[in-house]
């Protein structure tokens, strides 16, 4: 026995010793060596999430939150999870039918598969979530995930902010993949324009995850996080009440108002007919919503204000008067001798006055909007440097500076240009050589190819109120903790050489309109306000009504340009609206008696053209309509309550 | 000097009772790090009872008891009772087979006043004690082929009845003993001829049939080309080699087959397939996977006490009984699971030490026997968990979760205390 003694008592040791020596080599292998276990240990265990940060929010001037932040709440499912449940009574929860429901569940299946979380129905209306968030348990793989959307206090002003929306494959792709699917960026609007301001930084924030893909905690502490940063606030030139006050001006009306601050050519108000209220665009409807916007005729989602170009009619007048007076053609005591017509030109044109001394010189021909008086010094213009071309470009060449003919660089996307001819246009249409003055003659009263934008139209008001100089209109006055994006607004666009002396006599002129010229009956109590009616004609109906104007005469605060589409005279509603607007915003309140009066006419007036009158009716119609079927559709689903079981899968 | 204190130490192994001490202390800090979560405290984990921490604690206290139980018996209470404990051993098998319940896919578990108990690692002790004194008896000639039969006997009976029971870990276990049975003079050639089969196994399951045939063919002819004059001298040395050529054959071609299509349980044959590397089935691959990612993961030094992720969050299973290994690889790293198997070997060094410095055969055998348990329960789990080895389940000793086994080796190794403390005596 003993024999084995010794050498066996070493083979056992060898072998146990040998053994775990291979198992401590193994060990060696995996632990050092072999470097993709650590990976895939973090790959499983560490998740990598975006936290994403509140989107700036929008102040008025007066500090007035305009744009902020909601909650709304998407139904999340996750098919696999769900279990046997009362489908009746949870469709009733959501005002679906199961019909309904087993699409809504396949539709989620088909896009994400059975394990991933997917929606079921986004963005649910505030009692509907009430109702389904008490009763949430019941229903196993549904769940009720939070999501931020805008909201707006005043419903105004949707055209200004913009939407925002679910970045798409280019936004991704020009984005350089910064943005991800399922992020939210702003669409249009501001939210366009101060994307990189609002949306704030993303943070990363890594999680510890247990096997079910439960979040465990914070990995390591939270060392590798970076935490969100949340979007920087906008401060807006805008005021909110003025915005407001103005859409309820412009309701049943087609057309727009612009306001500036002269000032610093910070925007007051801008308002374009018809309007929506932008929270129809935020909640579950947004979808419907956005495409009847889309589908009405009255192109509501169509900003007018930047977007739309008008001939400007007699707004244009004192423009020509200032270049006329700069070129030395005329001065301001030239006058002319009108009885309502203007035969300059071998034929007859009209004028709107016939009394005599109506355009005795440029300050009555202002208030008075004599055309002939315009006739006669547009041809001036053009004549006077001996050749047309040469004439008519430097007229274009005021007019530019005048910020007319191109984009004023407003800080929302979609400005138009307008319109200033220049001479290869009429070489195009007539031939070079065949035309002169007069063949263009109804440029000088605003009319022929000159189109304006109604921001343009207020921003050439700027520059009269402030004898010579204009700042890009905008809407931002500053940003919380930023000030590189609004450099290009804090530039001075001076028009050289014209003297001041200059745009006082066209000022008087405009004080004239008001005090006892064509726009006599709009005046603002205690406010000597100056303004030019217009009247223009165009192609598509009755007589655009526009009116330009700023307040108060000497240190102006406010420049305004209203535009009523298809109203007549600037002076029947153009004017009253704007010198609504302007006592609004220099008096705060529209004074007692006349006023008040006449602010109630106004907001009541109805001025649609003719498809839109026919479309408001039959909207009406159908409305009721609808409205009958759905209360007869909601008796026919009080059904009794059965209780159905989804098919269930492992 | 001869008061009860000095008579209860005397002759103790204390370098034996710290290593356990120490070990069963790992276990316990390992079990606390798999259940631990953040916000929580050592309190909290303390007076939580239905967490495996507080209860493994339970259940090392009862231990503690145990092994003060059993060092104050007498030694010649173990001799004298031995083949008691077997027969008891072998009756509480078979009620398991009648009245056991079906926990984690075995019929091994006997529910008794809501404790559950696995009488197949008791029994371990049981066939240890019967083993010690049959090969210890005077009247036995281990040479002699009938006693080396006897002894194969004691061991293969409780290991077919646990086999009938689905605890194929646990059986296996039993084929340690049959390390002690070599010690005691069964000829190295078995051990061989064991370990032949085995690689014969594993080539009749990596390696193409055919081809494996024209290998042992090509071998023979080999063999019988180089000993050509052997064979010119003795006929027979040709029969034997053909022999041995026809039984490899016949072994791989027919009996592996056939054990591994009609014998074995799919389950079973899964886990073979997967440690061999010849199926990444899903379900049996996943434990080995997350099982190396946690241990791999640990790198150098281990992500720290507490901070390892893998075994926390519920991707290894098993986590506090067969897979504790992982917490210690992926919290401490390869300095740590070094360390452990170091202590380990330590152990059984000590073990084989305290083994040959017995006056009687007994205590010999018997710490042998523990030497081997442990030693297979060593190698078979770290083996396991680093895909070295099928994973059959069975606990790392002392440390992992569970009361029958924690139970189990506190008196197959204090049994071994209280015989080496009498090693000066003649035991029969």
């Amino acid at each position: 026995m003993s024999a084995y003694n010794q050498s066996r008592k070493n083979i056992i040791l060898v072998i146990f010793v040998a053994i775990l020596a291979v198992i401590a080599m193994r060990l060696f292998y995996l632990q050092v060596i072999e470097k993709k276990y650590r990976l895939l240990a973090t790959e499983q265990a560490v998740q990598r999430k975006v936290v994403y940060p509140t989107r700036g929010i929008i102040y008025d001037r007066q500090g007035k939150a305009v744009v902020n932040n909601d909650a709304l709440y998407d139904l999340m499912v996750t098919p696999r999870e769900v279990k046997q449940m009362d489908t009746a009574y949870f469709c009733e929860l959501l005002g679906i039918d199961t019909a309904d429901f087993r699409k809504k569940l396949h539709r989620a299946v088909v896009r994400n598969g059975w394990v991933r979380q997917s929606v079921f129905a986004p963005l649910l209306p505030k009692d509907v979530y009430g109702r389904l968030q008490e009763n949430i348990y019941q229903f196993p793989g549904f769940d009720l995930v939070e999501r931020p959307v805008r909201h707006y206090p005043y419903h105004c002003g949707g055209n200004i902010w913009g939407l925002i929306g679910e970045v798409d494959s280019s936004i991704i792709k020009r984005s350089n993949y910064f943005y991800q699917a399922g992020d939210f960026v702003g669409i249009t609007g501001l939210e366009r324009t101060y994307e990189p301001v609002l949306m704030g930084q993303r943070g990363i924030h890594y999680v510890v995850r247990d096997v079910h893909n439960r979040v465990m905690g914070s990995y390591d502490h939270g060392k590798y996080d970076t935490a969100a940063i949340a979007g920087k606030n906008l401060r807006l030139a805008l005021d909110i009440d003025l915005q407001q006050f103005g859409e309820k001006l412009l309701q049943n009306k087609v057309g727009s108002i612009v306001a500036i601050d002269p000032k610093t050519g910070g925007i007051l108000a801008m308002v374009s007919s018809p309007a929506y209220d932008p929270n129809s665009l935020t909640g579950s409807d947004r979808g419907n919503n956005y495409m009847e916007l889309l589908r009405d005729p009255g192109k509501p989602l169509f900003n007018r204000a930047i977007q739309a170009m008008y001939p400007p009619g007699s707004t244009f007048k004192p423009l020509d008067a200032l270049v006329a007076l700069d070129e030395g053609v005329i001065t301001p005591a030239y006058g002319i001798h009108c009885v309502g017509f203007y035969y300059g030109c071998g034929r007859v044109l009209h004028c709107t006055e016939h009394w005599p001394g109506h355009s005795k010189n440029l300050e009555t021909a202002i208030a008075y909007s004599c055309n002939s008086y315009f006739f006669d010094v547009f041809r001036k213009i053009i004549d006077h440097a001996g050749n047309v071309a040469q004439g008519l470009t430097q007229w274009k060449n005021y007019m530019n500076a005048f910020g007319l003919g191109h984009t004023l660089g407003i800080d929302i996307p979609g400005e138009s240009s307008g319109n200033i001819p220049d001479t290869s246009h009429y070489d195009q249409i007539f031939g070079t050589g065949h035309w002169n003055s007069c063949t263009i003659i109804s440029c000088g009263i605003g009319q022929g190819e000159i189109l304006e934008t109604p921001l343009q139209i207020a921003n050439g008001v700027c520059l009269i109120a402030n004898h010579g100089y204009y700042y890009t209109p905008h809407f931002v006055k500053s940003i919380d903790g930023d000030t590189t994006l609004l450099a290009p607004f804090h530039k001075k666009h001076v028009v050289t050489r014209i003297p001041d002396t200059m745009y006082r006599t066209v000022v008087a002129g405009m004080a004239q309109v008001v005090a006892h010229g064509t726009g006599r009956f709009v005046q603002v109590p205690g406010v000597e306000m100056c303004g030019k009616t217009g009247t223009a004609q165009n192609p598509h109906g009755k007589d655009h009504s526009l009116f330009e104007a700023f307040a108060p005469r000497t240190n102006p605060r406010i420049a305004i340009a209203v535009v009523v589409e298809n109203a007549g005279y600037g002076a029947t509603y153009a004017a009253p609206i704007a010198s609504l607007m302007v006592e609004k915003y220099l008096n705060d309140t529209i004074a007692a008696g006349p006023r008040t009066a006449l602010k109630e006419r106004m907001i009541n007036t109805v001025i649609l053209p003719d498809y839109l009158m026919k479309d408001l009716k039959k909207n009406k119609q159908e409305q009721d309509s609808v409205k009958k079927v759905a209360v007869a559709l909601k008796d026919k689903k009080r059904q009794p309550r059965k209780a159905y079981a989804v098919n269930q899968h492992p | 000097m001869k008061d009860r204190n000095t008579t209860l130490t005397k002759g103790l192994d204390w370098p034996l009772i710290y290593l356990y001490i120490l070990l069963v202390l790992i276990g316990l800090l390992s079990i606390y790090a798999v259940e631990h979560r953040e916000n929580e405290n050592f309190v909290y984990a303390l007076t939580h009872f239905s967490r495996n921490f507080s209860q493994q604690l339970k259940w090392a206290g009862i231990s503690g008891v145990l092994a003060l139980i059993i060092l104050l018996i007498d030694s010649k209470f173990f001799t004298a009772t031995a083949n008691l404990f077997y027969v008891f051993g072998i009756l509480l098998l078979l009620v398991v087979l009648v009245v056991g319940r079906d926990i984690k896919g075995s019929h091994s578990w006997l529910v008794v006043g809501g404790f559950q108990f696995q009488p197949a690692e008791f029994t371990k002790l049981c066939t240890l004690l019967a083993l010690s004194k049959y090969l210890s008896n005077v009247d036995v000639d281990f040479t002699r082929f009938r006693s080396r039969l006897i002894a194969s006997a004691i061991i293969l009976l409780p290991l077919a009845v646990i086999l009938l029971q689905d605890e194929t870990g646990l059986a296996l276990v039993y084929f340690s003993f049959f390390l002690v049975l070599y010690r005691e003079g069964l000829p190295g050639i078995l051990l061989v001829i064991g370990f032949s089969l085995i690689v014969l196994v594993l080539s009749a399951l990596l390696v193409d049939k055919v081809l494996l045939f024209i290998i042992f063919t090509a071998i023979t002819a080999l063999v019988i080309y180089f000993m050509r004059k052997q064979i010119a001298r003795k006929r027979s040395a040709l029969a034997v080699i053909l022999l041995v050529w026809g039984f490899c054959a016949l072994f791989v071609m027919v009996v592996v087959p056939f054990t591994f299509t009609h014998v074995l349980k799919p389950y079973q044959v899964s886990r073979i397939n997967v440690m061999l590397g010849k199926e990444v089935s899903r379900g049996a691959d996943y434990n080995v996977m997350q099982s190396k990612i946690a241990i791999g993961s640990g790198g150098w030094l281990g992500k720290g006490y507490l901070k390892g992720t893998q075994t926390r969050f519920d991707f290894v299973p098993e986590q506090s009984t067969d897979f504790i290994f992982c917490t210690i690889g992926e919290d401490f790293g390869f300095a740590g699971s070094l360390v452990l198997i170091l202590i380990y070997v330590l152990l059984l060094i000590r073990i084989i030490q305290v083994a040959e410095r017995q006056r009687s055969s007994f205590s010999r055998i018997y710490a042998y026997g523990v030497a081997c348990v442990l030693f297979f329960h060593v190698a078979i789990n770290i083996g396991m968990t680093v895909g070295l080895a099928p994973v059959i389940g069975i606990p790392l000793p002392m440390i992992s979760y569970g009361g029958s086994s924690l139970i189990t080796f506190t008196m197959l190794f204090f049994i071994m205390v209280r015989l080496d403390a009498d090693r000066q005596m003649l035991l029969r």
